[in-house]
């Protein structure tokens, strides 16, 4: 048993622990499991739920799983984010319906349950603390999202390893969480992990997982570890004055470029973990004559996204789509909620069927204006 | 005074409320009127809007249009033009709707005070701008002159013909008309309503402008207004974007660094202009 200050070393028989111990508290716990050629996120029953021994490459257009060590957390980020949870592709908003002759609209409810989250990346922190400010900080809430996060458990995993598209280095997200978390693991190469304690929740339960107080080596080889992800990082994006540089530049002639090899499929969007946008739809049920809306994940590269009456939309072409797309990651972002809207998970980049890559698009933009 | 009304933090901000119509309205061809009555409504500040839905067909924003100074009546024009605001034009009275609301920030009448006062709207952005002339004329010592400029495409597509008699009547507020394209039996000013700026008197240097109608006549209603010496600061305009949540977080409304309907509907010209004068943003 360990000081609640003290980070902890516990074997990975813990993980075992960690996870009964959630569910005893009744959390549903979900971390990554490897389903249909990626890692995804859905309920684990214990460790063996986990990709252990799998790891992922990745580069523009392309995402592979291999087997290679046996590393629980081998793998940095697959095509889902933590979104899907906490900001789903389909959420309920409200039914209505007559009832004894009267109309009754009924709100959907919050979902109440309890998620512990095992295995969450530094930059999908940072990624959830931007949704935060977006739907909990701002004139109105939305109690959907505040409810799931509210009852949220964190145990998230630094990285040991780093994709050929992670550049959360460049966007200061990672690869060691710093906030935002209960638990915070980092896995040794021998297969135990440097636990440490992010709240009083994550104490609590730090202190029942067998294990021992770390010394000042095991504390040092976690920071060598995370050291080594961050060194295997060879992507850049230089943020220095670039919202300035993107709003400024919305005729650049690259918008044109880029435009020509965007196909508008909407997947960077769909894969961002930070991209929030939404229809609100009708849905008609023919057997009830109920009608109920439900709340989808939109993209703003879409027609219809920006369509008016009379005008049609008012982003009709795929350069002012993607200029919009990328102008608002990571220059008007800043102007709505203080912060870029992009963690460098580098999803966007690997997940483009065409691979078009932010980092390349934003130092293109950056290099012919600060070249004259 | 009005104020714009604070969210409330514990209701679900998407979940309407059942709106009744008490009054239905002809006004021109394909726009009707509401009056409506809704639980719980307290009222709203000129230049804010609601999200009105129709059950099982959609939901969409629509300017208030009726007085500020009674919160008991809720008053909403509409046009037909696509497949929400015809299925909206089409209730008979005593049809139930869906409604949440109000959004969106106020016409600043405050910072107008003392000064004259020209308001612009063209074609249905007379609806949206009718609560601030309601507001000038019931509080019309505060202001200097209030001039109104209004045009419509064709003579009978003109709204509120009635209540604009009743104000040219008036000799507290000047008003002139315009249409893009005469009729036979139209005696009034032919062309666009910028060109009506020509035959009214204001100090430009103590002028507030509020403009509403189609985006490109705000265009150019702002360039006349500078033209003439307003103060891009001090021209003041309603704008319109797709808008599915009203509070946000859709995105659908972004406008550059912008939401419309959580940053605005209204902006002054000086922020707006390199926004509109963008292509596509």
């Amino acid at each position: 048993m360990a000081d609640a200050a003290t980070p902890v070393v516990i074997e990975a028989s813990a993980l075992d622990q960690l996870i009964s111990i959630l569910k005893s508290k009744g959390f549903e716990v979900l971390g990554p499991v490897r389903r249909d050629g990626a890692i995804i996120h859905d309920h684990v029953e214990s460790s063996a739920d986990l990709p252990r021994g799998w790891v992922d490459a990745q580069s523009g257009g392309r995402y592979r799983l291999h087997q290679e060590g046996d590393a629980y957390f081998g793998y940095t980020v697959g095509p889902s984010s933590w979104k899907r949870l906490l900001h789903p592709p389909e959420q309920p908003l409200w039914r209505c319906g007559t009832r004894d002759g009267e109309i009754r609209i009924d709100a959907a409810p919050v979902d109440e349950t309890r998620h512990a989250l095992l295995g969450v990346r530094p930059c999908e922190l940072a990624a959830i603390a931007m949704q935060d400010k977006v739907f909990l900080d701002g004139p109105y809430r939305d109690p959907h999202y505040a409810a799931r996060r509210e009852g949220l458990f964190i145990v998230a995993v630094n990285c040991s390893r780093s994709a050929e598209t992670c550049f959360c280095t460049s966007m200061g997200t990672g690869p060691k969480a710093r906030e935002c978390y209960d638990i915070t693991l980092t896995e040794f190469s021998d297969g135990r992990f440097l636990a440490n304690a992010g709240s009083t929740e994550g104490t609590e339960i730090l202190g029942a997982l067998s294990g021992r107080p770390a010394d000042a080596a095991d504390v040092d080889a976690a920071e060598a570890a995370t050291d080594a992800a961050a060194r295997q990082i060879t992507r850049r994006l230089e943020t220095r004055g670039l919202p300035e540089i993107l709003k400024t530049s919305p005729e650049h002639p690259r918008w044109d470029e880029v435009a020509a090899r965007c196909l508008g499929c909407a997947n960077c969007t769909m894969v961002c973990p930070t991209c929030f946008c939404t229809d609100v739809e009708e849905i008609n049920d023919l057997a009830s004559g109920d009608s109920a809306r439900v709340q989808r994940w939109a993209s703003c590269f879409t027609a219809d996204f920006t369509y008016l009456h009379g005008g049609g939309a008012v982003r009709e072409s795929s350069r002012s789509r993607y200029r919009q797309w990328m102008t608002h990651k990571l220059a008007t972002w800043h102007d709505q909620f203080g912060t870029s809207g992009c963690v460098g998970c580098g999803r966007c980049i690997t997940w483009c069927p065409v691979g078009i890559d932010i980092t390349e698009e934003a130092a293109a933009i950056r290099g012919s204006t600060e070249g004259g | 005074m009005s104020t714009v009304l604070a969210p409330n933090p514990q209701a679900d901000p998407m979940v309407p409320v059942l709106a009744r119509i008490t009054r239905r309205i002809e006004e021109v061809p394909d726009v009707v009127t509401f009056e409506m009555e809704a639980p719980d409504w307290n009222g709203f500040a000129p230049g804010q809007f609601n999200m009105l839905g129709v059950f099982g067909v959609g939901e969409i924003p629509i300017s208030i249009s009726g007085p500020a100074s009674e919160p008991d009546r809720l008053v909403h024009t509409i046009r037909a033009v696509g497949p929400v605001s015809r299925a909206l034009a089409g209730l008979a009275e005593g049809a139930a709707l869906g409604l949440r609301g109000p959004f969106g920030n106020e016409w600043p009448v405050e910072t107008a005070r003392g000064r004259d006062v020209v308001v612009i709207a063209g074609g249905l952005g007379l609806a949206p701008v009718r609560p601030v002339l309601y507001h000038l004329l019931e509080n019309r010592n505060d202001f200097n002159k209030v001039i109104l400029l209004y045009g419509a495409r064709r003579p009978e597509e003109m709204l509120f013909t009635g209540e604009l008699s009743a104000w040219r009547a008036r000799f507290d507020i000047e008003v002139a008309v315009t249409v893009d394209h005469a009729a036979i039996g139209w005696h009034g000013h032919v062309g666009v309503v910028t060109s009506l700026l020509r035959n009214v008197g204001f100090d430009p240097a103590s002028t507030s402008a509020f403009v509403c109608g189609p985006e490109i006549m705000m265009r150019f209603a702002a360039r006349a207004l500078v033209d003439a010496g307003v103060a891009p600061g001090e021209i003041w305009m309603s704008m319109e974007r797709n808008m599915h949540c009203a509070i946000g977080l859709c995105g659908h409304c972004q406008l550059g660094p912008v939401f419309i309907c959580r940053d605005g509907p209204i902006f002054d010209w000086a922020r707006l202009k390199p926004l509109m004068m963008q292509e596509e943003l």
